[in-house]
């Protein structure tokens, strides 16, 4: 056998997983979403069902302001542990980093003990600390995951910007917020555009988070679950399947030209 | 200078305290009495006997899944690994786009993917490989990257045509030159498999059934019907097995990455 058949056999098996459990399903998924009553026009409803409507617009709404916050978060916090080495630092560090490999039921759990109704903010302000199950829980839910996602990507920028740059800086005279503006944020912008593709895809397609908290609010993730399981509408939940899959394949491609890799989805 | 310092500490340690305080109250919550009494009512370790009676067996069908994942990705990741590594250029990176499409795609959207096509073949539906299939889509880029990444920053040409002229065939220099000196991202890949099928909810949610629950799917049911300590306790032999995982996985990953650069 030459070495040309081999490295040609090497691909075979994933040739055929790929192909038997990803091309097809995914292919049979689109033709699935044009089977129902309104044919193509299915993708045309979404857009004229004011629920479908109202649930895209909440779900970025609550996806942008995931995103914000936790860009605001991680890079002051990925910023102060690149800059400043103390005893402890390692410990913040893994504690930052700790909810990569949380499910996303899980993270609606530690909402639920922070803001639920035996929640830690209940017990401190009686009747007035119960948010878990609001907009408000969801948002933190998906803030806990988007943390270490972005605090991870950030990190890895930083640690490359040249430190003589800011020193610089420094010298000729300008002001911390100067510093910020001028050298960091630039320096960092590619690193900060790819975290935030990163937290915008993760948080428009959480599952196991919604799932724990948002039994009264609709996100798309919850709304195709429940099209699918209640409804039976097949058609339905695969079209908005099919778009949720647009959009964050389309965000994480962004993360990635701007950065070389992406950290795995999920939440 | 100085408040803008003190200000970045505030963030960063009121960001770790809002990731750290639930994961200790959950980890409380778990050996207490009463929760709602607080410590005071005692500790105790009935929840966790209560927790293994009701859930053990979705504990060890987790850590079956994990390990036959593992087995998959490695028998499917590490060959193809070597492949595109050996042959880099556009079609190799085509390939590697593709197969990482699932870390992209929603794991619900996937997993309707997969009902829609083969949830009327009512053997493979019921079966645990249903959801292994779901598995191994999940977590095979993570091996395939980590092989890939490993064997990319050693020279494999050189290395192969100095095994080849002592006479070594393709199939053996695989095993004697390429997996040998790949170890260290297999090791990477294999932790970060196993620590990943073992947390997969968002498929897996869609493709158990009533009687193949995994851990995960275990955790969202005691969240829904038992009692708070019950849910914490369950929670609670979860980081224990986790978290170990979780920094043997970004330990391995650092070492690898040191490697190939």
């Amino acid at each position: 056998m030459s070495t040309r058949q081999f490295v040609a056999l090497c691909l075979v098996p994933l040739a055929i997983f790929a192909l038997t459990f990803l091309a097809l399903p995914l292919v049979r998924l689109v033709l699935a979403s044009g089977e129902g009553e309104a044919g193509w026009g299915i993708y045309w409803q979404i857009l004229h069902t004011p629920r479908y409507l109202t649930t895209l617009v909440q779900t970025v709404l609550v996806s942008v302001s995931v995103t914000i916050a936790a860009l605001a978060v991680s890079t002051t916090a990925g910023l102060f542990l690149t800059r400043n080495r103390f005893r402890g630092r390692a410990v913040l560090l893994s504690i930052l980093t700790l909810p990569l490999a949380f499910p996303g039921v899980v993270v609606g759990f530690m909402i639920i003990l922070l803001g639920g109704r035996q929640g830690l903010f209940n017990a401190i302000f009686p009747g007035h600390g119960v948010f878990a199950y609001s907009i408000f829980g969801l948002f933190l839910g998906y803030l806990y995951f988007s943390i270490p996602r972005v605090l991870l990507t950030v990190m890895a920028a930083a640690e490359k910007i040249d430190p003589a740059l800011e020193e610089a800086a420094r010298t000729l005279g300008a002001p911390s917020h100067r510093v910020l503006r001028d050298v960091l944020i630039p320096a960092l912008a590619p690193a900060l555009v790819a975290a935030g593709a990163i937290a915008f895809a993760t948080a428009m397609g959480a599952f196991g988070t919604a799932f724990t908290l948002a039994t009264n609010i609709d996100v798309l993730p919850m709304v195709i679950y429940t099209e699918f399981t209640l409804s039976a509408n097949i058609a339905m939940a695969a079209a908005l399947s099919v778009l949720l899959g647009i959009v964050t394949w389309g965000m994480l491609f962004l993360a990635r030209s701007f950065s070389g890799s992406t950290i795995a989805a999920g939440g | 200078m100085r408040i803008g310092k003190a200000l970045q500490l505030a963030v960063t340690l009121l960001a770790a305290a809002f990731l750290l305080v639930p994961t200790i109250q959950s980890v409380l919550a778990g050996v207490t009495v009463n929760y709602f009494q607080g410590i005071r009512s005692g500790l105790t370790l009935e929840w966790i006997a209560v927790v293994w009676e009701l859930y053990a067996s979705s504990i060890f069908l987790s850590l079956g899944i994990a390990l036959a994942c593992l087995c998959v990705t490695l028998v499917i990741g590490v060959p193809a690994a070597y492949a595109l590594a050996r042959s880099p250029g556009r079609l190799s990176r085509a390939v590697e786009e593709f197969i990482s499409l699932p870390l992209a795609i929603p794991g619900l959207a996937l997993a309707l993917a997969l009902l829609q096509l083969y949830g009327s073949y009512k053997g493979f539906r019921m079966s645990p490989a249903f959801i292994l299939v779901g598995h191994v889509l999940y977590t095979l880029p993570f091996m395939v990257r980590s092989v890939q990444s490993v064997l990319a920053a050693i020279d494999l040409r050189t290395l192969e045509e100095g095994a080849a002229t002592l006479g070594a065939g393709p199939v053996r220099r695989f095993f004697d030159v390429v997996v040998p000196n790949a170890l260290p991202g297999i090791l990477a890949g294999a932790l970060t498999v196993v620590t990943l099928s073992i947390g997969e909810f968002n498929l897996t949610w869609m493709l158990h059934t009533p009687f193949l629950k995994t851990l995960p799917v275990g955790l969202a049911d005691s969240y829904a019907s038992m009692r708070l300590e019950i849910a914490s306790a369950y929670t609670l032999i979860f980081f224990v097995m986790i978290v170990p995982l979780l920094l043997a996985m970004q330990w391995a990953s650092a070492r690898a990455q040191r490697m190939s650069q």
